[in-house]
């Protein structure tokens, strides 16, 4: 990262920060950047920034920076980061509140993470539950990666994991109905 | 031919776990001398004392050996023991042969032949004890405190509520010292003024209290209970006894000069009180500046008061009293950064002050009423950085220690700062926070909230560029550089020792550290003594401390002054240092290296190898003598001994230890 001058940070960039800290439930100015987030994290080895440093980046109004940084893309959610902090930030629910901000802006920081979410999610909504040979195919055509992960087909397919058959759950409407109102929230509320 | 006791303490098993005392006993009673050897379960209990004194009279004993613990663990108890019998209380010997031989080591084999050797030392040196006296020394309850500021008030407001007169000895010309120049204290945000000026009132109206402004401490000699101090009071100029206090005189002074008080940024009179609630609330004539003093010509002041009390001829007023202690209250002052720093222009921009000159800037009664304005033009800040550690943790260039109160003021000023500014961006340049004190990490949390941005890095330079202060540090956080363009700059400047600390340090004996804060005793469990008896310490002098901790500390040593105070005389210490006027060649080495200035070079006549000669001896003064034997080391000729420690004993316990 370039020297940033801080004066040049507007008002309306400490506004969106604040925006996506209310959006997350969290206060930025709470966290004394003690790292044990960034510890605990066990997808840190990849991130670009790792989540002390993203919650810093919002600490200062660097927003731009934030909102293009993979580590939210990168983020798995498993939560470990906002059950350890000592000051109650939900750093989790700061990962979200990004990727719902940038996703607004038009950014994909992470293009495969935005590829392979929204098929997911598309997956869960027509089946009730995630096809693992519909994923891996519809991934490998929109993301370009035709070949990723090919040689685990046959294992996949000896354990039954993926077959001609397309499991769905009892209710898929249900489960549909449950992704609407989700996606229909647009994340403006927590 | 002496009577020797010894007597080995099992202390339990603590001793006899590791010493097999029943053989150290045997071998004791071999021992030339040695008349009675014996053990016992625990000698210091009563029972055991009881077998003592038994033995004592039954072996028609004249001096004895315990071994045992530590002597500062129960030598004391066994004197006291001994003070009921016919043997002096100093015939004692204590072997120690438990902190230095059966805890440290793990077996018999090894722990019993050095508790042996350790008890046939004792014994060499118990033949050489001479019985020993003490004297009384009486107390003058009197108390006399060297600065005014809140640790100095508070210690003698406390002396003066147990009934003892204080006298209190101000360089300035009013009470207050730096905390009434403060504008809130953390972190209850606590007026300062509005909490030490009533103090300062008390201090003022009370009638065991005296005090001395514009004073300085000339000398100082004598002992604990019986200083005798001669303090020079600077000429007023004012006679304080018919002004009233109008202060006339000071708005038609033509003279004016940058004010003290308001570390620059206001101006004063040349006769001026350096603030409105000062105490005494009387001016003074500052004769540098005063047209009158300096070239005889004004006057103005004289003509104006309506009492006559201006008295251009006023002296000096040079007094000697005696007091019982003295408590060193002398506190601290800001480190000159302009001198170090040239990285933060060194004092050429004006916009960058420090966080005293922050403080009256704040202040209501300050220059600017409470606005926070910039001294270069007057406007309002709309971005402050505040940098900390300037001078503190910075050995290169300045101090190495960490200044204490810096982390809380710092949040304090950026609190009042985005408080008071509206829209207003503060940024805190910081290295760590550190904040321990009740109610301390939650204030600076606080700070955090009202939108303080912490930045984790030291400002390299600070640029001015087109009015603005460009501050270059990096964020050790995000790991990238930062600037910020400032329009007003705090430093957060460290703590060092009143420019007096050395002279009055070595005046009273108190010893200096590096950095010339005074030392206490023991920095745990004798935080306001010194090692001189009778002269204690109280606030910032000691070390850099905030406001809550030098008042406690005032009240503290205020205590141990009124626990001198309670008793009428005070027994000396009979292990004293002794000339030998016979051995003594007068070299004066003993008088310069004894820390507490307890020896003098006094001129004897005497007859010597049939002729009467007059030359010079040295002789101890058995009231400021602390029996450290640094000067039975420097003598030369051999003439100085310390009593109980004489160089005869000592070199029997080593001839004990090499020879048997």
């Amino acid at each position: 990262m370039d020297t940033t001058n801080l004066s040049n940070v507007t008002n309306a960039e400490l506004e969106a920060a604040d925006r996506i800290g209310k959006e997350a439930g969290v206060r930025f100015d709470d966290c004394y950047q003690c790292g044990k987030c960034s510890a605990g994290c066990p997808m840190a080895h990849a991130m670009d920034y790792v989540p002390r440093q993203v919650i810093r980046l919002l600490q200062l109004g660097i927003v731009d920076e934030a909102l293009n940084a993979k580590s939210p893309w990168i983020c798995a959610h498993c939560m470990v980061c906002s059950a350890r902090c000592p000051q109650g930030v939900d750093i989790t629910a700061t990962m979200l509140s990004v990727r719902r901000e940038a996703k607004r802006r038009g950014l994909r920081p992470d293009k495969e993470a935005d590829i392979f979410d929204d098929i997911f999610i598309g997956n869960v909504r027509s089946f009730g539950k995630s096809n693992e040979a519909i994923l891996a195919a519809k991934y490998n055509l929109l993301s370009g990666h035709l070949m990723q992960d090919m040689l685990n087909a046959p294992k996949m397919a000896a354990r039954g994991m993926i077959g001609p058959k397309i499991h769905s759950v009892k209710d898929k409407e249900a489960v549909k109905k449950l992704v609407d109102k989700a996606l229909s929230k647009g994340g403006e509320q927590k | 031919m002496s009577r020797v006791g010894v007597f080995v303490c099992h202390c339990g098993s603590n001793i006899a776990g590791t010493v097999d005392v029943e053989h150290v006993a045997e071998e004791a009673a071999k021992l030339p001398n040695v008349a009675y050897a014996t053990t016992n379960k625990y000698m210091c209990s009563d029972p055991g004392q009881q077998a003592v004194r038994e033995a004592i009279i039954e072996h028609n004993l004249d001096r004895i050996v315990i071994a045992s613990c530590s002597p500062r663990m129960h030598e004391a108890t066994f004197r006291k023991m001994l003070a009921g019998t016919d043997i002096n209380p100093y015939m004692l010997e204590i072997a120690n042969v438990r902190e230095q031989c059966s805890w440290v080591h793990k077996d018999k084999d090894v722990g019993t032949p050095k508790a042996i050797d350790l008890v046939k030392m004792a014994v060499a040196k118990v033949n050489y004890d001479a019985p020993l006296t003490t004297t009384t020394i009486p107390v003058n309850k009197r108390a006399l405190i060297i600065g005014g500021g809140i640790a100095g008030m508070q210690a003698a407001l406390d002396i003066a509520d147990a009934g003892y007169p204080v006298t209190i000895v101000e360089k300035e010309s009013s009470l207050g010292g730096r905390m009434v120049m403060l504008d809130k204290t953390f972190p209850t945000m606590d007026c300062s003024a509005c909490i030490c000026t009533p103090k300062m009132t008390d201090v003022g109206a009370h009638p065991n209290i005296t005090i001395k402004t514009l004073a300085e401490v000339e000398s100082v000699g004598g002992y604990i209970g019986n200083f005798e101090v001669t303090v020079r009071e600077k000429a007023k100029y004012v006679d304080y006894d018919t002004c009233t206090g109008c202060s006339l005189c000071e708005t038609k002074c033509p003279s004016k000069v940058d004010s003290e008080f308001d570390q620059g940024l206001a101006k004063r009179r040349a006769i001026y009180r350096p603030f409105a609630q000062a105490v005494p609330a009387k001016p003074t004539i500052d004769a540098k500046n005063c047209r009158k003093l300096i070239d005889g010509k004004c006057g103005v002041c004289e003509k104006v008061c309506p009492v006559g009390s201006i008295k251009f001829d006023d002296e000096d007023k040079v007094t000697t009293e005696v007091y019982g202690a003295i408590i060193v209250a002398i506190g601290y002052q800001l480190i000159d950064w302009t001198k170090i720093y040239g990285e933060y222009g060194g004092g050429r921009f004006k916009d960058v002050i420090s966080g005293l000159q922050f403080e009256r800037l704040v202040n209501a009664s300050g220059p600017t009423e409470g606005h926070i304005l910039r001294p270069s033009d007057n406007t309002e800040p709309k971005t402050v950085v505040i940098v900390k550690c300037v001078g503190s943790r910075d050995p290169e260039k300045a101090k190495s220690y960490c200044s204490r109160a810096c982390c809380m003021y710092a949040a304090k000023h950026a609190h009042q700062y985005l408080d008071k500014v509206k829209d207003a961006r503060c940024y805190i340049f910081y290295m760590d926070i550190r904040t321990p004190g009740k109610g301390y990490d939650e204030f600076y949390m606080n700070t955090q909230h009202d939108g303080a941005r912490y930045i984790r890095g030291r400002v390299s330079k600070i640029i001015n560029q087109n009015g603005k202060l460009i501050c270059k540090g990096e964020d050790t956080l995000l790991g990238s550089q930062v600037t910020v363009e400032a329009d007003m700059v705090v430093l957060e400047t460290a703590m060092v020792p009143a420019d007096e600390a050395n002279q009055i340090g070595s005046m009273l004996g108190i010893t200096r550290d590096k950095d010339l804060w005074l030392s206490e005793a023991h920095p745990k469990l004798r935080p306001v003594e010194t090692n001189s008896g009778g002269i204690y310490l109280a606030g910032t002098c000691q070390g850099p401390k905030d406001i809550p901790d030098s008042v406690a500390q005032a009240s503290a040593a205020a205590m141990k002054v009124a626990i001198l105070f309670s008793k009428d005389e005070l027994e000396s210490n009979a292990m004293i240092a002794n000339s030998n006027k016979n051995l003594c060649n007068g070299c004066g080495a003993c008088v310069a290296i004894c820390p507490y200035g307890a020896i003098t070079l006094e001129e004897i006549t005497a007859r010597e190898n049939s002729v009467m000669v007059t030359r010079e001896i040295s002789k101890v003064n058995p009231g400021l003598c602390q029996g450290c034997g640094a000067c039975t080391v420097a003598c030369r000729p051999g003439a100085m001994d310390l009593r109980g420690f004489t160089d005869e004993q000592i070199m029997r316990e080593v001839a004990a230890l090499c020879q048997w």
